[in-house]
């Protein structure tokens, strides 16, 4: 080897070392972010937090007061909006795969990115105009739909992402079998897909469980426990947000614990899809 | 020797390209027929239209007629899904569908309602397996993933689920061209027995693949069907220059 090749060749490993630390340094990073955060939040919102907090409601400053109420309402409310939102999300998803290519599934398409884009608090006066006015007052069912209106469109383009990415090979090996369309999308195309699917479907209930503005227009709040859709409903986050805008150090440290069950709530249900959607071949 | 499929005048269009040139053609029943040509040379376009796979492709259009048992297949109202169960097809790579090896015989049986009872679909499983020379390798693990096995074992897989349906004519789209030697020969062996119950119409761009498992022999070249004749004749003395400059090697 001459005296060239062997700079040349020192020369590369430096500079490979030197992108490998700066990548990892970077993935770390990324990492650390969310790991400071999360811990940031148990530092400060584990003080207040008890399993009298998880249960009862919110009283005047001074007397405890928890957020039972308001876990019982996102639960209602992101429930809802899942039962409304993953069956016309993921049949919108195959629809755009399947047999989206003319100009009706590009418009689709293109809508559906348009709404994606919308801020959340846009949805939030879409559903008050057309749910909130007629009906006479905020509910939780306004909550949850204006929710599954977030919902659909995230869903629908994961869904149809996900479909796409099924080997076409797969698609004929099925159709050559004399499977009509119906059942190679049924029993070959979504089943391959539902690991995507899932993903996408769980990211977008983490979203919505995350949302604030449109629940302030729709779902309101309440003080108390319940469970009738067409009454104004208590949500985890509007209950922060009262919590950490309110004057006294109590609330503050009641928001910070109630942020800390939210993200842990986040946390299992993603732990949760994971587990039940685990390829199995 | 009667004919299985009997295609005339066949033309082919993917938009405004041609992709074959009035192809006339007799399949007959109970042979494997290659079909060999260059790359590109129309021949697998060729095969998919004779189940209208080439149907999934929106701008794909064919003219002509192709009889199967003397029905044409491309008349207004045939029943596609029908027309496919009868001829089955095993593709180039293979592609079993992320299911466990029993569920992949098992899919064709069950969208088609063949099987009477459970014990009915076993047997139909067994047979298939056993047909496509794969059962003692998979028997003791028929409930695990499909793509636990080699890539030759996957093909057979295949090949056992076009049989799991009960076929009558089986296309075969170059289903060795992945595999080395030694599956290739299981693959070959394979085709040579089931020409005893099935009609094949093989793609291949082996030429020795085609010499040793074909009774008649296709060469296509851009489109347009150069030579068909028996593969003894195609191989020793063909009729055409094109087909015999192709055979020797001297353009590929």
């Amino acid at each position: 080897m001459s005296n060239t090749d062997s700079q040349i060749h020192r020369r590369r490993k430096i500079v490979s070392s030197i992108m490998t630390t700066l990548t990892a340094v970077c993935a770390f990073f990324a990492v650390a972010i969310l790991l400071i955060i999360i811990s940031y939040i148990a530092v400060r919102g584990i003080s207040s937090l008890s399993f009298q907090f998880l249960i009862d409601t919110p009283k005047p400053v001074g007397e405890g007061g928890g957020i039972g109420n308001a876990i019982l309402g996102s639960a209602l409310m992101t429930g809802l909006a899942a039962i409304i939102g993953l069956p016309v999300g993921i049949a919108a998803g195959v629809y755009l795969a399947e047999f989206g290519n003319g100009w009706f599934g590009k418009v689709v398409r293109f809508v559906a990115d348009i709404l994606i884009g919308v801020p959340s608090i846009i949805v939030g006066i879409f559903i008050y105009t057309l749910v909130v006015l007629p009906m006479g007052r905020q509910s939780g069912l306004a909550g949850g739909l204006a929710l599954s209106v977030i919902m659909i469109p995230i869903v629908a383009r994961t869904t149809e992402e996900m479909i796409r990415l099924v080997p076409n090979s797969m698609r004929e090996g099925a159709l050559a079998l004399g499977a009509p369309q119906w059942r190679v999308t049924w029993n070959i195309i979504l089943p391959a897909a539902s690991t995507g699917i899932a993903t996408g479907a769980m990211l977008a209930i983490a979203r919505i469980t995350g949302e604030t503005a449109p629940l302030l227009f729709t779902a309101l709040n309440s003080r108390f426990y319940n469970v009738y859709l067409d009454q104004p409903m208590a949500s985890l986050t509007v209950q922060i947000y009262n919590y950490a805008t309110g004057p006294f150090e109590v609330e503050h440290a009641m928001a910070w614990a109630a942020t800390l069950i939210l993200v842990g709530l986040i946390l299992l249900i993603n732990i949760t899809v994971r587990f039940l959607t685990r390829k199995k071949f | 020797m009667q004919s299985k499929i009997s295609i005339s005048n066949l033309n082919f269009f993917y938009g405004t390209a041609q992709a074959l040139y009035d192809i006339s053609l007799e399949i007959p029943e109970r042979q494997v027929v290659a079909f060999i040509g260059p790359s590109g040379c129309g021949k697998s376009t060729f095969l998919r239209t004779l189940n209208r796979m080439n149907d999934t492709i929106p701008i794909a259009r064919a003219e002509g007629t192709v009889l199967i048992d003397g029905e044409n297949i491309y008349a207004p109202g045939t029943d596609v899904v029908a027309l496919r169960r009868k001829v089955g097809m095993v593709f180039q790579k293979s592609n079993p569908f992320p299911k466990s090896i029993y569920e992949n015989v098992a899919y064709g049986i069950r969208i088609n309602g063949i099987h009477k009872s459970k014990a009915d679909m076993q047997e139909r499983i067994e047979k298939a397996l056993r047909d496509a020379a794969l059962w003692d390798e998979v028997k003791d693990r028929l409930n695990s993933s499909a793509f636990g096995l080699s890539g030759g074992q996957q093909q057979r897989l295949c090949i056992a689920r076009a049989l799991a349906v009960q076929p009558e004519i089986i296309l075969m789209d170059e289903p060795a061209s992945a595999l080395d030697p030694i599956a290739t020969q299981k693959i070959e062996e394979l085709i040579v027995e089931l020409k005893k119950q099935y009609s094949i119409v093989i793609v291949t761009h082996n030429m020795q693949q085609a010499a040793r498992v074909s009774d008649k022999t296709a060469f296509f070249m851009l489109g347009k069907l150069i030579e068909y004749n028996p593969t003894q004749k195609m191989f020793t003395n063909p009729n055409e220059r094109l087909t015999e400059d192709y055979i020797t090697g001297r353009f590929g």
